[in-house]
């Protein structure tokens, strides 16, 4: 592994959560390769997440109403949106496989929207599809250290 | 709060507006105090939790001897097991030694359960198996007499209920009419089992009651989710039209009631001919493929979305169209939601698949639905801080209510059976 392509792949990942904490969601949406999948699974050790039980799994469609949730305007729990700051750190490059890498980081978010800061803790996996001189997103799976225990109700993108 | 202990008859201790707890519940309307007093809250865990039959499992959840998930009646922990019998046993978790739990995993299988202080060991009905060095005990530690304690238990189509008292009526005769909506609520396995297929569980800043009512409350639908309305197609959300349909809410006695919203889906085995939506042509058309004759195929279809109705059971369990809601009270201003998602088990794949994306799409932390009903829960807990001795109206419906076998009966977006929930809160807080 060069250290060139773990500096692209993290360039990656913080432009990516960059986006999301900006809530720039269209251009999100425009990281995605159109097969990609986004998902939080229930159980962090969980690999098979369509006969599973997730948080969300969301495809190409599910991605774009999710965006159109969170940004409509018509759901009282985005109503203020929450504020969130992410740090994406300890990334590693897992492998490479037929012009698909996998990487893997550590993700820690503090959410404020109106009753003081939460945070969460999550291992982050990531498929990045080489695409000219970048990556579209095919996969991006957040696991979240309590992901089985109960949680809040979550009003943006992990 | 005073320091009385627990064992004084805390229904009958005034609570902080001096007011009887008697006087806390009106036909129409029930005292804020209700989602606010501690007091009322360690009463309710006495007087409701310790006195009725609380939901623990489904039996799907324990299938196999030795297979065991953990929950509560009430704040006590429990475990519910199946032992080589095949009976299903609900145990307190606490070592009759010194108390610690015997068992922290959420679900599992397991031999015995160990004690991890100084190794008890208790088989899967309760009994205790043997105790390390024994020696020191000479002859005083009867075996016999310090099993885990085991509560009361019965279930009714699979769902399992424990209670403390052990007087109490049979299980069957607590849910009466309640029995006939459980049997067509597990129709929805299109012909096979239904199995409990992983489980949302979130909490929100509120009284469990906030939650229980809105089992039963299709007036909220429309307010609350504008944003899913808005995901879906256009003849799903003409299904989801509570109000313009011509469904009702029925009292059926013990607190429980049902909320019809979608009529034409409350026998899911009828109506086989009718057109297939939408939105499950492409499951129908995977189904075919896989070689299933076209009545299974519809059977299955008509199935996967879930019923049309949320069949609420006090005081902590409802089977809500597609998928079991559990209540668990954490405290006044704290509660603890699961939602059991529900496959066919042995079932097709892409029938279960759906299932399961159906639940992500509304249900839990991150669906379309339950984050904006967090929210309005809340925004109640919140609300009421202001104007302590006001009231909660849940007079809707009245003027349109009339009895039926079963109980009362109103219009789809009638209070009525937060009404029954009420009254038997009422009967069991003042017994």
């Amino acid at each position: 592994m060069t250290t060139q392509l773990l500096q692209e792949a993290t360039a990656f990942l913080w432009t990516e959560g960059d986006m999301l904490d900006r809530r720039e969601y269209s251009a999100w949406l425009d990281l995605w390769s159109e097969d990609g999948l986004y998902v939080v699974p229930v159980d962090p050790l969980e690999t098979d997440f369509f006969n599973s039980l997730n948080y969300a799994n969301d495809d190409a469609d599910m991605r774009r109403l999710r965006v159109e949730r969170l940004t409509g305007g018509e759901s009282i729990s985005v109503s203020p949106a929450p504020r969130t700051v992410r740090q994406i750190s300890r990334v590693r490059i897992v492998g490479e496989e037929a012009g698909v890498v996998t990487v893997r980081s550590a993700q820690l978010l503090s959410e404020f929207r109106k009753n003081g800061v939460r945070s969460s803790a999550a291992d982050v996996e990531y498929r990045l599809l080489r695409a000219g001189p970048g990556f579209k997103l095919q996969r991006k799976v957040v696991r979240l250290v309590n992901a089985d225990d109960p949680q809040m109700i979550v009003g943006f993108i992990y | 709060m005073s320091m009385q202990p627990e064992n004084t008859v805390p229904a009958l201790r005034p609570i902080e507006l001096r007011r009887n707890v008697a006087d806390l519940v009106q036909p129409d309307r029930v005292h804020t105090s209700l989602y606010t007093d501690p007091a009322l809250f360690q009463a309710e865990m006495e007087a409701i939790f310790h006195n009725t039959w609380v939901w623990v499992a489904h039996e799907s959840e324990v299938p196999e001897a030795g297979n065991y998930k953990t929950h509560w009646v009430g704040k006590q922990p429990v475990i519910v097991v199946r032992d080589r019998k095949g009976q299903i046993n609900v145990l307190l978790n606490r070592c009759r030694h010194r108390g610690a739990t015997v068992c922290e995993g959420k679900k599992g299988k397991t031999n015995s359960f160990v004690c991890p202080y100084h190794g008890w060991s208790y088989a899967h009905d309760g009994s205790l198996r043997g105790v390390p060095a024994p020696d020191s005990y000479g002859d005083t530690l009867d075996k016999s007499q310090y099993p885990l304690i085991s509560l009361r238990t019965e279930s009714h189509a699979g769902m399992v209920f424990a209670t403390f008292k052990q007087d109490i009526q049979p299980l069957r005769d607590h849910l009466g009419p309640a029995r006939k909506w459980i049997d067509l609520f597990m129709k929805q396995g299109g012909g096979y089992p239904v199995k409990a297929r992983g489980t949302h569980r979130f909490r929100f800043p509120g009284n469990w009651k906030i939650q229980l009512e809105n089992t039963t409350d299709a007036y909220h639908f429309p307010v609350v989710h504008k944003s899913f309305l808005s995901s879906v197609d256009e003849q799903t959300k003409k299904v989801f039209n509570f109000l313009g349909n011509p469904g009702f809410v029925e009292d059926l006695g013990n607190g429980h009631s049902v909320s019809v919203m979608i009529p034409e889906l409350v026998d899911l085995d009828a109506d086989l001919d009718l057109p297939i939506p939408g939105r499950f042509e492409a499951l129908a058309a995977a189904l075919r493929e896989e070689g299933h004759p076209e009545e299974q195929v519809r059977r299955i279809v008509r199935a996967v979305g879930g019923t049309g109705f949320n069949l609420n059971i006090f005081p902590n369990i409802a089977c809500s169209m597609s998928f079991f809601r559990v209540l668990q009270p954490i405290a006044v201003d704290e509660t603890e939601v699961h939602h059991i998602a529900l496959t066919m088990e042995g079932g097709p794949e892409a029938a279960n698949q759906a299932r399961l994306r159906l639940h992500e799409h509304f249900q839990g932390p991150m669906g379309f639905g339950t984050p904006d009903d967090g929210e309005a829960w809340e925004r109640v807990q919140k609300g009421v801080a202001a104007g302590t001795d006001l009231w909660i109206l849940v007079n809707r419906g009245l003027p349109g209510e009339v009895r039926t076998p079963d109980g009362l009966k109103s219009d789809v977006s009638a209070e009525t059976g937060m009404r029954g929930a009420y009254r038997e809160w009422l009967r069991l807080m003042t017994a």
